[in-house]
């Protein structure tokens, strides 16, 4: 037998719902967890959603974060907000910011003369640096894109569950959707306490999380139902147990070769879009957990009807009386 | 036994292949774009090329497929606008300019409707009061006869004005219908010009498109800035020529009826009262281009057209030594005064213009001018040195990702994943084939997308092979055990992509610029990795099964 990287024993026979109260039970706590952090800390909105100006420097000159603040005041702008970026990609002399500012008006754009102030003290402070991008979105766009994303976010889960419930059941469609609003809700919640920049691409991010988990849980879902037409007397419990067993060296493989490839993104694709490439990856990794941790857990607590007897003389309509596996 | 249809396997090489070939431009990306210039160039010049575009043209066979992946901003650098368009102010000018109708027309049926005067209101709307209360319902007919059929396809058989009374006063605006239909217009008109604005200024690949009801989305690669872009598409370029009443350095003068208080361009504190209703306006222009007055200083020589040309040769005719004003957005460029009646048409716009001025000037005339003003609401620029950063770490990170997937599935099925990981290349060949051909864009949200997809593409093989392991269990023969394992995979692989191409699908028609370049590139990456796992990989493994016929295998 040639050897073979082994991520799973090939034959296991793990109880996941063993502990589910630590399992299950901490992950709703989890989920509580990020909706505190989301409600108190609130999440740190880049421009997209909450209007203003971006600039990003770039020079060769080592930035003093505390001169560049210094060359801010006296400047006819709102609120500045300073931060360094360090990449690994970066070369020797690059030194980057990113530069936040907010009109002085309350609800209007920051207009070409603010910044046009903005840029010149900059240039008075450092003659070498040099804008690589600037961004501007008005009040009016950054409303409409959180209403956007609102949306977007509820269409695709509407659209998820309504495909699952026609492949499946009902109840697979709840535990399923409901598996991706945890993955998606803690992954909020850690952008939320760690204050990481949260803008439109987080949102896309977000959105192939819902793609990605549900892309686990299907799998999941997918050799229940085959083992509940096989094994039509085991015990719903079991049977779950067993069918995760089952994927369990494919599910661990899939999110092996995605969190690979999604975390060379995260370390080597530049940080214009690491927080882009970060909500993917804890994406995968709670995707991963909620497929064999929760989804299934919920399937269980709604019940699944297995019967056969037809009902009011109509032959049973659900899934699994008349498969043809 | 393991055995496909031949169709379907010629089938099958021959996509693969074609997704290699027509990849393949992209490798060797400046090349193929300079012989794709040189050959547009060239065209254009029917057919007459200069030594350098021969050469360029020289870069890259032309029997090769030359279509290229297009670059995103984020990528290439650029201006990126959201324009959204005052649609209303259309209503406004229409409504004023109805005003000498209505009052022609009331003043018709004076003696009913007794003595007509114009009431101050919010722009769009007509306020008009009579002296003769009983008169109503004689001077709504009268200016209801005014009105005349929308033309538009939803609009057929209504009226455009919207004509009440409140007490004394007949109100007067543009009904539903007819604002829809001007909205379009409006809109319509706008991009027109925008589009030939941008033209003139001579970029590559512009993006001008409309976006919802009143916004324009303006994309131009390879310009420096957003500020740059708003001083060529911003400004309406509305040119007139009027009556000049009286000069004045007091701002707070009061102009009088239906005139206006303009201040110089280029005199400070100087300031114009002209009348509110010009002699001839831009849009009766011809031609406008850059030139030299007398003196060699930067001007603009026009031309009307013909019923310009007679309006403005009869008021020159009738006004010799008076000044008139030459209006550009509201501001008095120049108020020369006529010297002689100017007959022909054609004429000079003095100023005090920079030589660029007076460039951009001509090619704001020649474009016309915007029907509505604009309101900027997102400004983006993005430099050509953070795109070049972007996609190099972009191409890093893809790489890297590639090869430690290609490594781990090495690792962890032997042969079989060698098989997959051919399978990985060839998607990847797919991928940039179909938005090469397709003209999709690519954003660095897009190759996170495809990278994301490297991850992922591995997935449908792998839950093959597990299959494949589990049936080798129960003791299955070996091509037995392959064939139900591609079998059993189906559903789960189908079922679970198909729940990614929703969340594609819902990217692509919600998200906007980057977003959707990667709901594009997520969406290709799905079709193409469930192609190459499931066909790809199937018949890799049919023909080395069929070539060494092995008794065993080990997945």
């Amino acid at each position: 037998m040639a050897w073979r990287l082994r991520l799973a024993p090939e034959k296991t026979s793990i109880d996941f719902f063993r502990h589910q109260w630590i399992t299950f039970g901490g992950s709703m706590l989890l989920m509580l967890a990020a909706f505190l952090f989301w409600g108190t800390e609130g999440l740190n909105y880049g421009i997209d959603f909450k209007g203003g100006t971006t600039l990003r420097t770039d020079s060769t000159q080592p930035i003093d974060v505390g001169a560049y603040r210094q060359a801010m005041e006296g400047q006819p702008v709102g609120d500045v907000v300073i931060t360094e970026v360090f990449d690994p990609s970066f070369r020797a002399d690059q030194h980057v910011a990113m530069i936040r500012l907010s009109s002085v008006e309350a609800d209007q754009a920051v207009s070409e003369n603010e910044l046009s102030a903005v840029k010149a003290a900059l240039l008075k402070l450092d003659p070498a640096i040099k804008f690589v991008s600037e961004e501007t979105v008005g009040p009016k766009v950054s409303g409409e894109l959180v209403y956007t994303s609102i949306l977007a976010m509820a269409v695709t889960s509407i659209g998820i569950m309504l495909y699952i419930w026609m492949r499946f059941e009902w109840q697979f469609a709840l535990g399923g959707v409901l598996a991706l609003l945890h993955d998606v809700f803690i992954t909020v919640g850690i952008f939320a306490f760690f204050q990481i920049k949260f803008d439109l691409t987080i949102v896309a991010a977000l959105l192939t999380i819902l793609g990605y988990s549900i892309n686990d849980t299907v799998v999941v879902f997918d050799r229940l139902r085959e083992n509940l037409v096989k094994y039509k007397t085991m015990p719903l419990r079991d049977v779950m147990n067993l069918s995760v067993n089952e994927t369990l060296s494919r599910t661990l493989m899939t999110s092996i070769t995605t969190l690979i490839a999604v975390g060379s993104m995260m370390v080597f694709g530049g940080d214009v879009i690491r927080g882009f490439s970060f909500a993917i990856f804890m994406g995968v990794l709670l995707g991963t957990y909620s497929s064999v941790y929760v989804a299934k857990n919920i399937v269980l607590m709604i019940g699944l009807d297995r019967s056969e007897k037809p009902k009011n003389g109509k032959p049973s309509d659900h899934e699994f009386a008349n498969i043809d596996a | 036994m393991l055995y496909s249809p031949l169709w379907k396997r010629l089938l099958i090489l021959a996509l693969c292949a074609w997704g290699i070939v027509a990849s393949l431009p992209n490798l060797f990306y400046t090349e193929v774009e300079a012989h794709n210039d040189a050959a547009i160039a060239i065209a254009a010049n029917a057919g007459v090329a200069t030594t350098e575009q021969t050469a360029d043209l020289a870069k890259w066979p032309s029997f090769m497929p030359s279509a290229l992946v297009n670059l995103g901003l984020d990528l290439r650098g650029g201006a990126h606008l959201l324009a959204e368009v005052q649609v209303a102010d259309v209503y406004a000018q229409r409504i004023d300019s109805l005003w000498p109708d209505v009052r022609d027309a009331l003043r018709d049926a004076r003696d009913q409707v007794g003595a007509v005067r114009r009431m101050p209101s919010v722009p769009g709307v007509l306020r008009v009061s009579i002296g003769n209360a009983d008169g109503m319902a004689t001077a709504v007919a009268a200016v209801q006869a005014l009105a005349t059929p929308v033309v538009s396809l939803t609009g057929v058989g209504q009226k455009d004005l919207e004509v009440t009374t409140e007490g004394q006063e007949i109100v007067v605006q543009l009904s539903e219908p007819e604002r829809v239909a001007t909205d379009t217009r409006t809109m319509q008109q706008s991009l027109e010009i925008i589009r030939r604005r941008v033209d003139a200024v001579g970029t590559r690949e512009p993006t001008i498109q409309r976006e919802g009801t009143d916004r324009i989305l303006i994309q131009v690669p390879g310009l420096g800035s957003a500020a740059e872009l708003k001083a060529i598409i911003g400004t309406t370029a509305k040119l007139t020529f009027n009556t000049v009443v009286g000069r004045t350095t007091n701002p707070a003068a009061d102009p009088g009826p239906r005139n206006s208080l303009l201040a110089s361009s280029d005199e400070k504190d100087v300031y114009y009262i002209v009348a509110d209703e010009p002699v001839v306006s831009g849009e009766e222009l011809t031609d406008a281009q850059p030139s030299f007055d007398q003196n060699s200083r930067p001007a603009v020589s026009f031309k009307f057209n013909v019923s310009g040309a007679r309006k403005f040769g009869e008021y020159t005719s009738a006004n010799i030594g008076q000044p008139f004003a030459i209006v550009l957005d509201d501001k008095v460029i120049s108020a020369p005064t006529i010297q002689s009646a100017i007959q022909g048409g054609s004429g000079i716009i003095t100023g005090n213009f920079t030589l660029e001025e007076s460039t951009n000037l001509a090619v704001l005339l020649r474009a016309g001018a915007l029907p509505a003003k604009m309101n900027f609401l997102e400004e983006r620029t993005i430099g050509p040195e953070l795109g070049q950063d972007s996609i190099d770490a972009g191409k890093t990170a893809a790489i890297i990702g590639m090869v430690a997937v290609s490594l781990f599935m090495l690792a962890s099925y032997g042969l079989f994943g060698l098989f997959a990981n051919i399978a990985l290349v060839i998607n990847m060949a797919l991928i940039f084939a179909v938005l090469s051909s397709i003209g999709g864009t690519l954003t660095l949200p897009g190759i996170a997308g495809i990278v994301l997809t490297i991850g992922m593409a591995v997935d449908a093989n792998v839950l093959v092979y597990e299959r494949i392991r589990e049936e080798l269990r129960i003791h299955k023969t070996t091509a037995r055990a392959i064939e139900i394992g591609y079998e059993r995979a189906m559903s789960a692989i189908i079922d679970a992509n198909i729940t990614t191409l929703i969340t594609a699908a819902v990217l692509f028609f919600l998200g906007a610029g980057p977003v959707r370049g990667f709901a594009v590139a997520l969406g290709i990456g799905i079709v193409t990795s469930v192609f190459t796992a499931l066909l790809v990989t199937r018949l890799i493994i049919e023909v080395w099964f069929n070539w060494r016929k092995p008794s065993e295998i080990v997945v």
